[in-house]
């Protein structure tokens, strides 16, 4: 790193509200070496979250930053993005957030393929509101509100985002922080919608319920289940069951989205010198 | 820009859209519903050809939201709506207020509850956009009665809205929203223009919400992206922006943020009076329903009836000092509504107790025509 990671923190704002072992510092930490990486301006970087344990981390950063709604991050950031394109504007949220309250901003973010780098902090339940699941908990884990189990299948929300037209879209892990660095640095520098999947832990919430009783357990996990693209190309569908893919796992080349609203406005000025 | 005053015939919901970009508006986001949609298509044609940016987002939440953050970027920002989607709008109407961020939602209301009847006028909406979100916040209510009258009036909104750093929720309805009238549009540098206080201290000193760096009521607000690098959350927050619960400080911010109504009142009421001098019986209307109202009062006069209007075009914060001077001096006022009788409980306790107020009520999906209120007028 060229800058200490304090560089880039309203450090005046900590201690953070994350419990002990929480993934979501490491995330960040991810995050902002991304940053660094690639030289960004501090004035020019413009941070948005929504509403959970993720969405409190632009509390932490000295860019300007903006706590939204719940769920609807990537809809102001999009105001901002319109306004002011030249903004590096990324979105930092959790799994609740982006993939069940703000779903439907997000595949439309990605439809658009607007240049707005979302981080998804995927711990895979509501860490604020204490343990219920998300649409990102896996089928049969206990969470509070599925005291028996949990019957429902989670999204892949790499395939989706990159259904719904993303530039980029990959996965890391906690665990492995420098290649989730090094994807994250790829997805800023994108021109287009890109999106990280980034699977963190909540040993409070999760964890302590569903067998992995500290972070410790909780990162081994993620060290024994994350497999690459190239490994995962290996593997039967029944021994990928119960891993999850890492590494950039889709990109395109589309026209974004602030740049093709100029030729509206290019179109716009014709028509009006037409009619003086 | 034009140079001199033009006469055009327009649609209510275009006059809304010009006056709008008069005012200095150049982002809109919004979601196709009846009656407010003309206002979004007549911003997709023209918002570009001033360097204006509009998108029409997902959903109707995604438009307020997309709303508010482009004002953070400093550009005066607009959504327009209709009952279900101003419901929708409600929780980020509440966001603006308390992160004190300028913009403007109109609601060109149609009849409801729920889907209602989408074409037909109603004034159903007016304790909702003065309640609609939670909590204790300001908000500032304007509501035109003509095509001509919403030109003007969508300007004072952005002044009002940028001024005070308040969401400004401008109540058209349908009838007003989609007849067309003649308006004098007014020659654009003599607009009054209101714009933003920005701060003049150095981004290391800047505490964006410390109103004492201001009036002591509303904080300078710097733009997202010129060096100020500072936080914005719903949470309560302290000077600095960041989140706090010290009882003091959040009492404190809830406290200036209501402030703002009272001390903006005077210069944000505005009321018109017609024939109140003398008046025996006055009327208390707002929107088409004052047009109504302005053409019973004529016909009353003509009978030999001492009728005056007071015609609403702030509805809130409530004129209480107009109701209250009438009620002094009128054996009546009667309130027609299209709805089941909303304001006329604010006329009641703006009256207090001096004069008898008389509900005129309709929700039949018509407006209130001259002759239903001329009656009430000659039965008092």
């Amino acid at each position: 790193m060229a800058k200490p990671i304090t560089y880039y923190l309203r450090t005046d704002k900590m201690p953070h509200i994350w419990c002990e072992g929480c993934g979501h510092g490491i995330v960040l930490g991810a995050v902002l070496r991304a940053i660094d990486s690639l030289d960004l301006d501090k004035d020019n970087v413009c941070v948005v979250s929504g509403i959970g344990c993720a969405s409190r981390a632009p509390g932490y950063l000295d860019f300007d930053t903006l706590h939204t709604t719940h769920g609807r991050a990537l809809a102001f950031a999009t105001g901002i993005k319109m306004m002011k394109p030249g903004l590096d504007v990324i979105v930092l949220a959790g799994d609740g957030d982006l993939a069940a309250i703000g779903g439907n901003h997000l595949i439309h973010a990605a439809r658009r393929n607007i240049n707005i780098t979302t981080i998804c902090f995927n711990n895979s339940i509501y860490g604020m509101t204490s343990g219920q699941y998300s649409p990102m908990t896996p089928t049969g884990k206990i969470a509070t509100t599925a005291p028996y189990g949990h019957i429902e299948e989670p999204f892949d929300l790499c395939e989706l985002v990159f259904a719904a037209g993303a530039s980029l879209v990959g996965r890391g892990a906690a665990y492995h922080s420098g290649p989730l660095s090094r994807l994250i640095a790829k997805a800023i520098a994108t021109d287009g919608f890109a999106f990280v999947e980034a699977v963190s832990q909540c040993p409070t919430y999760f964890g302590r319920r569903n067998k992995m009783k500290n972070a410790l357990a909780m990162l081994d996990w993620q060290k024994e289940h994350a497999v690459t693209k190239k490994a995962a190309s290996r593997l039967s569908p029944e021994e990928l069951a119960d891993k999850f893919v890492i590494g950039e796992l889709g990109t395109r080349t589309r026209p974004e989205y602030t740049k093709r609203y100029e030729s509206i406005i290019a179109a716009a000025a014709k028509e009006t010198d037409e009619n003086v | 820009m034009r140079s001199e005053t033009s006469i055009r015939l327009m649609q209510g919901n275009e006059a809304c859209a010009e006056g709008a970009v008069a005012a200095g508006m150049r982002f809109f986001a919004g979601y196709p519903i009846t009656p407010s949609t003309e206002i979004a298509e007549h911003l997709a044609a023209i918002l570009p050809k001033v360097g204006g940016k509009f998108i029409q987002m997902e959903d109707e939440i995604a438009s307020i939201s997309a709303v508010i953050g482009a004002s953070l970027t400093g550009a005066k920002s607009m959504t327009a709506t209709s009952g279900p989607g101003f419901s929708l709008k409600q929780e980020s109407i509440g966001f603006a207020a308390i992160a004190e961020v300028p913009c403007v939602i109109v609601n060109v209301m149609r009849v409801g509850p729920s889907t209602g009847v989408p074409t037909a006028p109603s004034q159903a909406d007016v304790m909702q956009a003065r309640w609609g979100t939670h909590g204790d916040h300001p908000v500032v209510v304007l509501c035109p009665t003509s095509v001509a009258e919403t030109y003007t009036l969508i300007v004072e909104a952005f002044n009002i809205s940028e001024r005070w750093r308040i969401p400004v929720i401008f109540l058209m309805d349908e009838v007003v929203g989609h007849m067309r009238e003649k308006v004098e549009i007014p020659d654009s540098g003599k607009l009054k223009i209101v714009n933003r206080a920005y701060p003049d201290c150095e981004p290391e000193d800047y505490l964006p919400f410390d109103a004492d760096a201001g009036d002591g009521v509303v904080p300078p607000m710097a733009d997202f992206g010129t060096g100020y690098r500072f936080h914005v959350t719903g949470l309560t927050h302290d000077r600095t922006g960041f989140p706090t619960t010290k009882r003091p400080e959040v009492d404190a911010l809830i406290r200036r943020l209501d402030s703002k109504i009272d001390k903006a009142r005077q210069e944000v009421t505005f009321v018109d009076e017609v024939l109140t001098d003398d008046a025996d019986i006055v009327v208390f209307a707002y929107g088409i329903t004052a047009r109504a109202g302005a053409k019973a009062v004529r016909d009353a006069r003509a009978s030999g009836i001492a009728a005056g209007l007071l015609k609403a075009k702030t509805l809130w914060p409530f004129p209480d000092e107009y109701v209250e001077r009438i009620a002094q001096k009128a054996r009546a006022i009667v309130v027609p509504e299209m709805n089941m009788g909303q304001l006329v409980h604010e006329v009641e306790r703006a009256s207090k107790g001096k004069t008898k107020v008389i509900s005129l009520t309709r929700v039949d999906a018509e407006p209130i025509s001259p002759s239903e209120i001329l009656s009430v007028l000659k039965e008092v």
